[in-house]
């Protein structure tokens, strides 16, 4: 007996719950297995990540302040990935939002009535990523440029450019020769809803949901969908394909802007080394598990922002290092695509004359 | 030493781990598997071999679980997209993003006690640059000879690599995969087996690269050693047009770049050091973008046809 497989129209929805649950519990047992090697107990390392992230009132919401962002880099990339552009840029466009926003936030304040300056802030960061995303867009809709080297490396150069500005020019005079701009006035500061949790919290969830609907209940979003499943065929029925990929790049890029804005605006209040963490990489595991569903977005967030607020905790109580954070989330990706065999393709079994189809598409 | 022999001198030692990923990856790409994990198997490779060289004094131990672990990692990167049929940049994605976070959970729980566990710091065996004596003195060929023994070890992949995918049987099947599979299956060549076999192969050959960091060009570990390194091959596989024996131009690019910035540093320009340090990424961008365009205008296709995507064998 051997097996076939075969393409399916569809993905299979049981499948759909099902891999994503499993893939999780599976990169648990994977790096328990790893743990176990360099010394350390998976389950006491476990309940001091899950104490850590989630155990407390500040656990919670220090988890929430890293949801944040995962949120909103993850739909940005999810909204790209969805057309098959593989944008993993999202660390670049967050960085050169929050230099943007900060250009506003020290330099424009005197100008603006206090209460335009954040409004301001937030549509200059947006416009600064999208412009970020847009470069590798326009060289692949109009040069077919490979959009995934040319957002990687803008990447760098935005975390360069962010040194060079906080290093340089845009230093505080009196900060000591601390590398970071002075702190924004109060009225460039996001509000804060619990702990450092900010009114980011509320922005990525109303992203989410006005995501959700582009994509299924308007014209556009079925455009787009049509594209990501064969922009010939897209073409067939008069659809641009060019100018939607170029638009919902931009959408991309101003929507991880707006995790830069947040970033700057509501944590640090002020342009400083580690403006990301990592946050725009993380985001393609985040779309990713999230099958790149604008809804699941903010859950599957959380559970990350968890991953890296937990080994924090678990470098602390004990002793490991805090990559294992990083270490786990690496990790989680592996069963999940290993899943795509059953979400993506039908199993058949063929041996002799009897082929039976295997219906659950998960096993 | 003249200023050219010296630069040529950086140059080949700057390129030196980029020519080893890059002939890695094009043999990886020539039998259809786009490898986007390069980056994190060259921390890993990094890592590795920096610790076998720091607790057993072997450099050749180094290099082998070097080896080995370039290979384990690109075979999880094998099994998701040829057995699992996964999406291959998604997959190499997560092959990066995982190398990344356990090489630096290696970096930073395999150092000994009395560092805090850290491997960062820390000092170990290198290769050095081998002594030759009086031809170190000629121009240009003392550049070419006073190197380490990696970059000895590109002057004959280079010539090696080209030879085997050009002139012999599994050179022209392992070309034949890429092309069409389909056909390639039909010759009687076993598909799978040999698209495990060379993205393994591929694997190796990166965390070759990036051992050749942390053994010998900024020997130690850090966790950003490999600087996009990892990125920087994929563009240089499409600008060697997947062609081995070119491998060695891109590298140099690159080697010429950071040799220039080196200099530009040392004699104290006004240019600030972030800008400089953007070059290498700019010059990637601008690199891609030429040979794109160059592919369009001369109407010729580089890339194997059937790369990045899974071979579903029909029934038979």
């Amino acid at each position: 007996m051997t097996l076939a497989f075969e393409k399916r129209k569809t993905v299979s929805r049981t499948a759909i719950v099902v891999v994503p649950v499993v893939s999780f519990v599976a990169s648990l047992v994977l790096t328990g297995a790893l743990l176990m090697i360099f010394g350390a107990n998976p389950l006491a390392t476990y309940a001091a990540m899950f104490k850590g992230a989630f155990g407390s009132g500040r656990a919670l919401t220090e988890t929430l302040v890293k949801a944040i962002p995962l949120s909103l880099t993850g739909l940005g990339v999810a909204l790209a990935f969805r057309l098959k552009f593989w944008n993993i840029g999202a660390e670049g466009q967050l960085t050169l939002a929050g230099v943007a926003a900060t250009g506003v936030a020290l330099f424009w304040s005197p100008w603006l009535p206090a209460p335009l300056l954040l409004p301001v802030m937030v549509l200059v960061g947006c416009a600064a990523g999208a412009a970020w995303a847009g470069v590798p867009a326009l060289l692949k809709t109009r040069l077919n440029v490979d959009e995934t080297l040319v957002t990687l490396m803008l990447n760098y150069v935005a975390i360069l450019f962010s040194e060079f500005l906080y290093y340089g020019p845009w230093r505080d005079p009196k900060g000591f020769g601390f590398p970071g701009t002075r702190m924004f006035p109060k009225e460039a500061w996001f509000p804060r809803i619990a702990g450092r949790a900010h009114v980011g919290l509320y922005l990525a969830l109303v992203a989410a949901a006005v995501l959700w609907f582009v994509l299924n209940r308007t014209r556009w979003g079925f455009e787009l969908k049509v594209i990501g499943n064969s922009p010939k065929a897209a073409r067939y029925q008069g659809i641009s394909v060019e100018r939607n990929i170029l638009l919902a790049v931009l959408l991309s890029g101003a929507i991880c802007g707006l995790a830069g804005v947040g970033e700057v605006a509501g944590i640090s209040r002020r342009l400083q080394q580690g403006l990301s963490l990592g946050y725009g990489f993380t985001a393609i595991i985040v779309a990713w598990m999230a099958q790149l569903n604008p809804l699941a977005i903010p859950f599957v967030a959380v559970l990350m922002g968890g991953l890296l607020v937990g080994g924090d905790q678990v470098q602390m109580v004990m002793g490991l290092p805090s990559s294992i954070g990083l270490l786990m989330q690496g990790m989680i990706l592996f069963p999940m695509l290993a899943g795509s065999l059953f979400t993506e393709y039908r199993i058949k079994r063929v041996g002799g004359q009897a082929v039976r189809e295997s219906e659950t598409g998960a096993v | 030493m003249g200023l050219i022999t010296s630069l040529i001198a950086i140059t080949l030692r700057a390129g030196t781990s980029l020519v080893y990923a890059t002939i890695g990856e094009t043999y990886a790409e020539r039998a259809g598997i786009l490898n986007l994990g390069l980056e994190g198997i060259m921390l890993m490779g990094a890592v590795s071999s920096f610790a076998t060289a720091y607790y057993t004094g072997s450099l050749g131990l180094a290099i082998v679980v070097a080896l080995g672990v370039g290979g384990l990692m690109a075979l999880i990167h094998a099994f998701l997209s040829i057995t699992m049929k996964a999406n291959q940049v998604v997959s190499g994605l997560s092959i990066t993003l995982f190398g990344t976070g356990f090489a630096s959970f290696l970096g930073q729980r395999l150092g000994p006690e009395s560092n805090g566990r850290y491997l960062i710091g820390l000092t170990g065996p290198r290769f050095a640059p081998i002594d030759v004596g009086a031809l170190g003195k000629v121009p240009i060929l003392g550049a070419i000879l006073g190197q380490d023994l990696f970059t000895y070890g590109i002057y004959l992949l280079i010539p090696l690599a080209w030879f085997y995918l050009y002139r012999t049987k599994n050179g022209l099947w392992l070309r034949a995969i890429g092309e069409n599979p389909r056909t390639a299956d039909a010759m009687g060549v076993a598909v799978d087996r040999a698209k495990y076999g060379y993205t393994v192969f591929g694997g190796m050959l990166t965390a070759l690269g990036g051992a050749h960091l942390a053994l010998a060009y900024t020997p130690g570990w850090s966790e950003n050693i490999t600087g996009g390194r990892g990125w920087i091959v994929i563009a240089l596989v499409i600008f060697s047009m997947w062609n081995p024996g070119r491998a060695i131009t891109g590298a140099l690019i690159f080697g010429g770049i950071n040799a220039v910035q080196f200099r530009l540093q040392a004699s104290g320009t006004n240019v600030p050091a972030a800008f400089l340090n953007m070059l290498p990424y700019l010059a990637t961008i601008v690199v891609l973008v030429a040979i794109t365009w160059w592919e369009a205008l001369s109407k010729r296709v580089g890339s194997p046809a059937s790369l990045g995507q899974p071979y579903v064998r029909e029934d038979k």
